[in-house]
């Protein structure tokens, strides 16, 4: 596993990469970071407003969360008409482990911005619903998936695993084969639940020897630039 | 005739019904709630003919397994519950498991109905945390092989929600003229269906020989085909009655809700990925964006089958302008290395064993890349940590949106119509349960 600060993309990563029309040229780039310089000025809470990798990210703490977002939906700066996409992402190693991640569109400016709020499995989030009543569903979603606590949220039910599910299975710490499996039960005559049994181990195969850990081997550095640019920190042991 | 009018009286009352987008309405602080009645009448003395009613999973109409429980007053409904997941298989929890191109295969099981676009979008976002560049025949060919498979989506989506509404002869035609379509699958990948040719890097491997010549000659007989297809539907007087005015969704509605594609643009709003923000070759193709007015049923059948008309133009433009060339990078650090080349140099031996046991390792960060897939918009928001395998990979499928408003679409109209939104806002489970 990795050190959990080490996702976050190193300073480098900003660049553009070269193939990638699909984000524009770099006026886009210049307008978002326009954008992003107008955000972390003038809106308190906002942890830090940046370009990654050509897409433009906003942390931001809980408390600020309602405010941003109604701002970034209603300042015709951004217009963010649609939020496309929620999600959570799971950093067992953090204090608050969890990332709700917002992916907002702007389709009058055709721009994108995504939102990111740090919690635990007891803090909750503020429900941005009533901003856009598409939030219903994706929070539900990330409640299932991850256990994340939505405030304000009047329809936090289950939405994608079994009816009666318990845990939350995108945890990293919720195992991949589950902990209950379902079949017919013919002398019963209806479908019953039982613990997981596995006719083998679950494999799950490591391979960074320590060799292979080291992702720019000694005298191989020129190669590797060519191929992933010089951003990437090849330290020992940065994989999993 | 009663009925129509029944229906559009519904339908008007849905039109006038509408919230402001944002809020959500809630009860009023003292209303009994979930009856709407003041609180200082007494529940006794209503009468309240409402039952519940369990849609599906099984059900034809259902369009996979889809479990809708209707709260119908009399057979007007009053409230729709979707539940979803029924077809959960964990997808995102898998990749986290498989290496970057074993997670490819996955991206075909989500919309089975239209597989290669979302291989696209899992392709794109890997190849931009990667930093690579594909060649240009393989954007071509990617760009051609995604029309392909909208073309294969819409003929699905357009007739079966024909059969939804009782018209039979659109899908047996349209079924036929997926066939065709599916053999391009097959001679290009290998499979009708799961296709797994997408890859990222470019594509699985070039196109055989004489296929060109076949999707060009096809691609001259298709609009003939559609006009076809439209003489039994479009201006059916039975089609007409049972779409026109039937689950009507405004601009500010559509946006609000999180719609986007078909469903978006026949809200009357003109956004369409492959022209705003364009990927692989759109950029370079000249294509028209059909945009309806009105939002119901009969205008996002009227944009599908306008889209299809595109298609055709935009795989004639990408059959003349696809140049020769290789189709996957030249880099087998991640492409693997050509059969040939393995037979005779050691080095091409190690890369294969490499690529296919350990995969290559993606450099940390973080992309949300979206595709025009048929559906809408289809994208994956994808972590890497630098190791050879997504840290996180999470989906975002287009159903799930445009089932959410349902809701919002089906209310105050027959059970009947409910049959016949579901069949326009086009859901694939696959894609929406993941």
């Amino acid at each position: 596993m990795a050190d959990p600060d080490s996702i976050q993309p190193g300073p480098g990563a900003s660049q553009p990469g070269p193939g990638q029309s699909g984000d524009g040229g770099g006026a886009r780039r210049g307008v978002l970071g326009a954008l992003s310089v107008t955000l972390s000025t003038t809106m308190p809470g906002v942890i830090s407003a940046a370009l990654e990798a050509g897409e433009l990210v906003v942390r931001v703490e809980r408390a600020a969360l309602l405010a941003l977002m109604t701002r970034l939906r209603d300042d015709p700066r951004f217009a963010c008409e649609q939020m496309m996409d929620l999600c959570g992402v799971d950093f067992p190693e953090r204090a608050e482990r969890f990332e709700v991640v917002y992916n907002l569109l702007s389709v009058t400016r055709n721009h994108r911005v995504r939102v990111i709020v740090a919690t635990d499995e007891v803090q909750p989030v503020a429900s941005v619903h009533r901003i856009w009543p598409a939030a219903t569903w994706w929070e539900r979603e990330c409640y299932d998936l991850f256990g994340v606590l939505f405030d304000g949220q009047p329809d936090l039910r289950r939405i994608l695993t079994d009816y009666g599910f318990e845990g939350h299975p995108l945890r990293k710490d919720f195992p991949l084969t589950g902990y209950v499996e379902v079949r017919y039960d013919v002398d019963r005559r209806q479908v019953v639940y039982e613990p997981v049994k596995l006719t083998q181990d679950f494999r799950d195969f490591d391979f960074e020897s320590p060799w292979e850990g080291m992702l720019t081997l000694p005298g191989d550095e020129k190669a590797h630039e060519t191929r992933q640019g010089p951003q990437v920190r090849g330290a020992p042991g940065s994989g999993r | 005739m009663s009925e129509t009018v029944l229906r559009n009286e519904a339908a008007a009352a849905a039109g006038h019904d509408v919230p402001a987008p944002g809020p959500a309405p809630t009860p009023e602080p003292g209303q009994v709630p979930g009856t709407g009645l003041e609180p200082g009448r007494s529940l006794a003395t209503v009468e309240i003919d409402s039952h519940a009613l369990n849609f599906g999973p099984q059900h034809p109409a259902a369009h996979g397994v889809l479990r809708l429980v209707l709260e119908m007053d009399g057979e007007v409904v009053a409230r729709a519950d979707p539940h979803i997941g029924l077809l959960h298989r964990g997808t995102e929890k898998l990749i986290e498991y498989k290496t970057y191109m074993k997670a490819v295969p996955y991206f075909d099981r989500l919309d089975y109905v239209s597989p290669m676009c979302e291989e696209q979008a899992f392709a794109l976002a890997t190849e931009k945390l990667l930093g690579i560049d594909i060649p240009e025949r393989a954007k071509w060919i990617r760009v051609m092989f995604a029309e392909i498979t909208r073309v294969l989506n819409h003929l699905l989506n357009v007739t079966s929600f024909g059969l939804d509404v009782g018209a039979l002869t659109p899908a047996l035609w349209g079924y036929e003229e997926r066939e065709k379509l599916m053999e391009f699958y097959e001679a290009a990948s290998g499979a009708r269906l799961h296709a797994n040719y997408f890859r990222p890097g470019g594509v699985a491997r070039d196109l055989p020989a004489g296929l060109t010549d076949r999707i060009a000659a096809w691609a001259e007989t298709f609009p003939g085909f559609i006009d076809d297809l439209e003489s039994l539907l479009t201006g059916n007087r039975i089609w007409k009655q049972r779409t026109v005015g039937i689950g009507v969704f405004s601009a500010e509605q559509a946006l609000a809700w999180g719609f986007s594609g078909p469903n978006l643009r026949a809200s009357g709003v003109p956004w369409d990925l492959r022209r705003a923000q364009p990927y692989d070759r759109y950029d370079q193709v000249s294509f028209n964006v059909p945009v309806a007015r009105n939002g119901d049923c009969y205008d996002r059948y009227l944009v599908r089958v306008a889209e299809m008309r595109e298609s055709v133009s935009i795989i004639k433009q990408a059959l003349a302008r696809m140049p020769d060339g290789p189709v996957t990078l030249q880099d087998h650090k991640i492409t693997p290395p050509r059969r040939r080349e393995m037979k005779r140099s050691m080095e091409a031996l190690i890369h294969h064993f490499k690529l296919f046991t350990e995969g290559y390792h993606v450099p940390a960060g973080a992309t949300y890349t979206a595709v025009e897939s048929p559906k809408g918009e289809f994208a994956v928001y994808l972590v890497a940590d630098g190791s050879n395998r997504p840290y996180r990979c999470k989906i975002r499928p287009t159903g799930f949106a445009h089932l959410q408003a349902m809701d919002e679409m089906a209310r105050r109209h027959m059970l009947a119509d409910a049959v016949a939104i579901i069949g326009s806002i086009d859901l694939v489970f696959g894609e929406v349960d993941r």
